[in-house]
């Protein structure tokens, strides 16, 4: 089941990053460009999607345990170091360049451009990168 | 400050799609939908830890796929960088989604979500570079990106 529902939720997601147009780098861009033609499209998203998640992870983590696995698996930090600032600069100016972070730019590949599979290639080259480089 | 024309209603419910699909992961898997830690455990994982991944990724593209194909209007995509720069934009993006332990998904997301304060300033932060990052490519340096 465990399998299922990975596919499902996968499902959703890419189909809801498309309906978006997150799939597009012009709308993401033209939201962190405060000083052009803006785009208020991911205000939009980012909203539905936190709106969501702020309602219902209030009653799953009430719960005792996922449905179909023993426990649930979440960060169990709370310091802000360092790494984390670092790292979410580096990810902030890979995002300002092309206009794709991880999930959109994943489910882009579905629209055969070498646009996302460039870019893809690249996620997958820095995340190999630092697991030989940086990790702890 | 113009606003260019954009379609509420597809980004408000796919949100919702996103969110829900973040609920499901969470409350019957017991797992955070950060598209880059589940990305690079894809490549890192083995056995069944690597194959929900592998599935989870592939569900999405499919998920694309599928709205592309009853949406046509929506399968756009447009970029005005050389591939030399979308590729090291990628590097950055997995390098940086790695050292700060997530992305959009996984912080944005899911992180705030569940009110964490780390994933509250990994939001801030890179909300903050992307937009100083936009203004530079495109008004300082005049790139048409």
């Amino acid at each position: 089941m465990i399998h299922l529902v990975s596919i499902v939720a996968g499902l959703l997601f890419g189909a809801g990053l498309a309906l978006a147009q997150m799939t597009d780098p012009a709308r993401v861009l033209g939201f962190l460009d405060l000083t052009g033609r803006w785009d208020p499209t991911l205000v939009f998203v980012l909203a539905g999607a936190v709106a969501t998640t702020l309602i219902s992870f209030r009653f799953v983590l009430r719960r005792p345990r996922p449905v179909f696995a023993p426990a649930f698996q979440l960060p169990t930090r709370r310091d802000i170091d360092a790494r984390l600032i670092g790292g979410a600069v580096v990810f902030g100016v890979g995002w300002g360049v092309a206009g794709f972070c991880p999930g959109p730019g994943i489910a882009a590949l579905a629209l055969g451009s070498v646009v996302p599979l460039t870019f893809v290639v690249g996620l997958a080259g820095g995340m190999i990168l630092y697991r030989f480089t940086a990790r702890p | 400050m113009t606003i260019v024309p954009f379609e509420p209603v597809p980004a408000l419910a796919g949100g919702i799609l996103i969110g829900l699909a973040a609920t499901i992961l969470l409350w019957l898997n017991g797992r955070i939908a950060g598209i880059s830690g589940i990305a690079a455990g894809a490549m890192e994982e083995h056995g069944g830890e690597r194959l929900w991944r592998l599935l989870f990724l592939a569900g999405m593209i499919a998920g694309a796929g599928a709205v592309y194909v009853l949406w046509p209007a929506g399968a756009v995509l447009h970029s005005g960088l050389p591939l030399w720069a979308v590729l090291a934009a990628g590097v950055l993006v997995g390098f940086g989604t790695r050292l700060g332990s997530g992305c959009t998904s996984g912080h944005g997301v899911c992180g705030l979500g569940r009110l964490s304060p780390r994933s509250l300033i990994a939001v801030i932060t890179f909300m903050a570079t992307s937009i100083v990052t936009v203004f530079v490519v495109r008004h300082v340096l005049g790139v048409a990106s």
